[in-house]
């Protein structure tokens, strides 16, 4: 297997686009990539889409964005795995090049999530719809069902909730293509409307539209397009029940876990070497979790590592330096790739005044559903 | 002797006051409580309809009953609620309950006395041997206008009866129904809410078909009011059933456990049989009990029974209606009534 | 909710039919044709008992379209007394009342209608359970319940 390097990275702003559609937010991330990479060339392209085909009516995406790209003939398939879309687009690419089959893959995400569907009943499908949906189950519900499972073996209150939503406020205010560029306390979140006890709206990651791309190659031609490539050491991938009422521990995401380590063990690194990271954060809870079944916070302690500054940056392990999904916005297929997008920047010293001094080793967690799927790059600065 | 091999009923735990449905209207409560003598009703949730009460009572009636589902041969529901205009209420409800798939199934509909004509149906069949049991059930959730007399009467509720020929909890003597073509209350398809003729629904419709009904039943029987223990009539309204018991010699005592209607409402085809179902909660071995139910449009179906040593031993396998009634309970305001009724216009 | 996909639920949703594993004993609900646990295909068809505890629960505020009207409601996980776990309402009960851990019995209800002229679809859900013995008869429950699941 090859050493494979991202060389390139574009990204759109995140937030309610209305003069944008998806094909304009998917040419314009993709485009600033390639010009970024001084190329006009593609061996193929990966589109990471949860949902284009309820969301705007539009399936087959592979073609469509290369045709929009001025690439059409280019090999161009869509993957999908719900939220994680984007995290499986970037492994897919990486695997193309890895075995030597293509030089130079575009691996990018898109979502178009406010042109007037019903965003609830969309997002749920990517949970069980014969047990869950027709029971009157909520991506929120169900997220709160694993908040209250959480509560109740390790204690996590409404308020460790909500430092996690204030926390990645303070880094999306500095993050210009942020859905939401202003703090939030405690209080404001606290006191926002319920969605799902004990979720309140400002635990929860907003509707938005936007895209993101990164070019990758082989490490070895990576001086072709960059002076400043970025080595992908790990990429791994794990499911669980997609259920909740499957799941072996509710208050715990297996997935997680087990892409973590296979992407650890792939890279020769643990969960200590990891020096700034992008964790799916679609509710508050979900980062807690996350950082948990990683092993960058020990089990039962997560809670307390936004409020404490562990996970803030300047702490010990910056986590959602971009802001995460709450602050810099979720647009559902493109979240994966702007995961890589951040990390790309961070460990080229590129992040300006949000950047983590000396940053070696990235990790970037994508997750579908109530954590059913689960993806983990790891990235080392080169 | 065929007869009734176990019985059940619900009732919805939500209820409604008369005094909040008469501040609604601007009506003097305490006027409407002694004109009709109704307290409270049940309302249905959003959940509950026909098929959802019919099914309830129809697992306890074959708890009751100690017989396996299989060997029921016919499921019918008797109601002017059915969920659908064309589907059987009764399909779902055997499926349920784990009946069939080699049964009969149909739906009744005779305005209220649709379940007792079901349980005289259920009767016949057993009796002629075509079928092992058969499940009888009354049961609604039927509407009242806004601002309508029987806005405070019409509710949710049902009961059902498992009719078998071998050792029933309770026999039935005999069976008579009495008809004629009568328009006191109808409702047209596609009409929301019933419509009905004010004073003509008592004297020409309900009192006549009443009485005709049970004094052919007591000639056809030889048997006299002070023979029976319990007499269980239709309740419109709590007025109704105490006055026609009156007029045909029934006292107060064999009416009142069975007179559920002042904190239940009016469970239409539900009416009579859950009055039923709660005199049998309470019934001895060997008491004879008089129902006759009434159904507009018009007639009423009278049964004789007798109560036997099983009942005692084995009702004690469900809930009572007494304790549906006065058990766990919620209220709720005009608005969350309407809102349960449908009867706010939502943007489709 | 098209017909034939609603048609083939009916006997997990209307009788709560699950499988147990003939080799390891697990039970799927809803049913399932390779077991979770052991991948053995020998399925046994069983009924689940009507009722069941909370595991955890919460209460939607934002509802989907179809269940406007409803909200807020609870939505828990129920697990029966056969180790089978389930989404379910819960239903008849002040929402704040809900807690993990609570008793419950399991009763058919209408989930959802499509619109105003679709198929009608119908489950179960959860409602306090109300023994009819009183407090005791509830304490000797929750320890029957208690030792089926150990």
């Amino acid at each position: 297997m090859r050493e494979v390097a991202i060389v390139a990275a574009g990204m759109t702003r995140f937030g309610e686009l209305w003069g944008a559609s998806l094909r304009d937010l998917f040419v314009e991330a993709a485009q600033e990539a390639l010009t970024a990479a001084g190329t006009d060339h593609l061996d193929a392209i990966y589109v990471g889409n949860m949902s284009a085909g309820q969301f705007v009516g539009q399936e087959h995406l592979g073609p469509l964005m290369a045709d929009h790209l001025g690439m059409a003939g280019v090999p161009s398939v869509r993957v999908e795995s719900a939220c994680a879309s984007g995290g499986v687009a970037l492994r897919t690419a990486f695997l193309e090049v890895a075995c030597g089959v293509s030089d130079l893959v575009l691996a990018a995400g898109v979502e178009k999530m406010n042109d007037g569907a019903d965003v609830t009943a969309i997002l749920a499908t990517a949970s069980d719809q014969e047990t869950e949906v027709y029971h009157g189950a909520t991506f929120p519900g169900l997220y709160a069902l694993i908040a209250r499972a959480h509560m109740a073996a390790h204690g996590t209150t409404e308020e460790d909730l909500a430092w996690v939503s204030v926390k990645n406020h303070r880094h999306g205010a500095l993050n210009e293509r942020a859905q939401f560029q202003r703090e939030l306390t405690t209080d404001q979140v606290l006191s926002s409307a319920l969605v799902s006890e004990p979720l309140r709206l400002l635990h929860c990651s907003p509707v938005s539209d936007g895209a993101a791309a990164v070019l990758v190659c082989p490490l070895d031609q990576a001086s072709k397009y960059t002076d400043h490539p970025v080595v992908i050491r790990g990429t791994a991938m794990a499911t669980a029940s997609l259920a909740l009422t499957d799941r072996r521990d509710m208050a715990f995401l297996d997935s997680v876990a087990a892409s973590g380590v296979r992407a650890f063990e792939m890279a020769g690194i643990g969960p200590e070497q990891v020096d700034v990271a992008e964790v799916h954060d679609c509710f508050s809870i979900a980062e807690i979790c996350c950082i948990e079944a990683l092993g960058l916070a020990p089990l039962g302690e997560g809670r307390h590592c936004a409020r404490t500054g562990e996970t803030a940056l300047g702490g010990r392990i910056p986590v959602n330096t971009s802001g995460g999904l709450k602050s810099k916005g979720h647009p559902v297929g493109a979240t994966g790739i702007a995961q890589a997008v951040e990390l790309f920047e961070q460990l080229t010293g590129a992040s300006g005044n949000r950047q983590v001094p000396g940053a070696e080793f990235g990790l970037a967690q994508n997750m579908g559903g109530t954590g059913a799927s689960s993806v983990v790059h790891i990235f080392q600065a080169v | 002797m065929a007869g009734i091999a176990g019985y059940g009923a619900f009732i919805p735990r939500r209820r409604i006051t008369t005094e909040e449905i008469a501040r609604q209207w601007g009506k003097d409560p305490g006027t409407i409580q002694r004109g009709l003598l109704l307290k409270e009703k049940s309302v249905p949730g959003f959940d509950e309809d026909t098929i959802t009460i019919s099914v309830a009572a129809g697992r306890a009636a074959l708890a009751r009953a100690g017989v396996s589902p299989s060997r029921v041969g016919a499921v019918y529901i008797g109601s002017e609620s059915h969920p659908y205009a064309v589907k059987p209420s009764g399909t779902v409800v055997a499926e349920a309950l784990g009946i069939g798939p080699e049964v009969h199934v149909a739906d009744f509909e005779f305005a209220c006395k649709a379940g007792t004509e079901a349980m005289f149906v259920a009767l016949a069949l057993v009796e002629s041997g075509r079928v092992d049991y058969a499940l009888a059930v009354g049961a609604d959730t039927s509407q009242g206008a806004p601002d309508d007399a029987l806005e405070y009467s019409a509710s949710a509720g049902g009961a059902a009866f498992l009719f078998g020929r071998d050792d029933p909890l309770v026999e039935v003597v005999d069976t008579i129904s009495f008809t004629t073509d009568t328009p006191d209350f109808w409702r047209r398809e596609g009409e929301f809410y019933p419509r009905h003729g004010g004073r003509f629904t008592g004297e020409p419709a309900y009192f006549k078909h009443v009485t005709e009904a049970t004094t052919r039943i007591l000639d056809k029987t030889g048997l006299k009011p002070e023979d029976f223990r319990f007499v269980v009539f239709h309740m419109p309204n709590g007025k109704f059933p105490l006055s026609v018991g009156k007029s045909l010699g029934f006292t107060r005592e064999q009416i009142g456990p069975g007179w559920v209607v002042p904190t239940m409402g009016n469970t239409y085809s539900g009416s009579s049989p859950t009055g039923l179902a709660a005199v049998l909660d309470v019934a001895d071995p060997d008491d004879l009990i008089l129902i006759t139910s009434f159904g507009s449009g018009a007639g009423s179906d009278s049964f004789v029974l007798r109560a036997t040593g099983l009942l005692p031993q084995r009702r004690g396998l469900a809930p009572s209606v007494r304790s549906m009634l006065d058990g766990p309970r919620r209220y709720v305001t005009y608005g969350e009534y309407a809102k349960y009724r449908e009867k706010i216009i939502v943007n489709d | 909710m098209p017909s034939p996909r609603y048609w083939r639920e009916i006997p997990s949703r209307y009788r709560l039919e699950a499988t147990r594993c003939g080799d390891c004993g697990h039970v799927s609900y809803p049913p399932r044709r390779i077991c979770p646990e052991c991948r053995s295909t020998a399925a046994e068809t069983i009924e689940l008992s009507h009722e069941g505890r909370v595991l955890t629960y919460t209460v939607v505020h934002v509802p989907p379209d179809d269940f406007l009207m409803e909200a807020p409601y609870a939505l828990a996980v129920v697990e029966t007394p056969e180790g089978a776990r389930m989404m379910v309402q819960v239903a008849d009960c002040d929402p704040a009342s809900v807690e993990t851990g609570m008793l419950v019995a399991l009763e058919f209800r209408l989930i959802r209608r499509e619109g105003k002229g679709g198929i009608l679809c119908y489950g179960y859900k959860a409602v306090p359970a109300y023994p009819m013995g009183g407090e005791e008869e509830a304490e000797l429950r929750s320890k029957e319940l208690e030792v089926a699941h150990a």
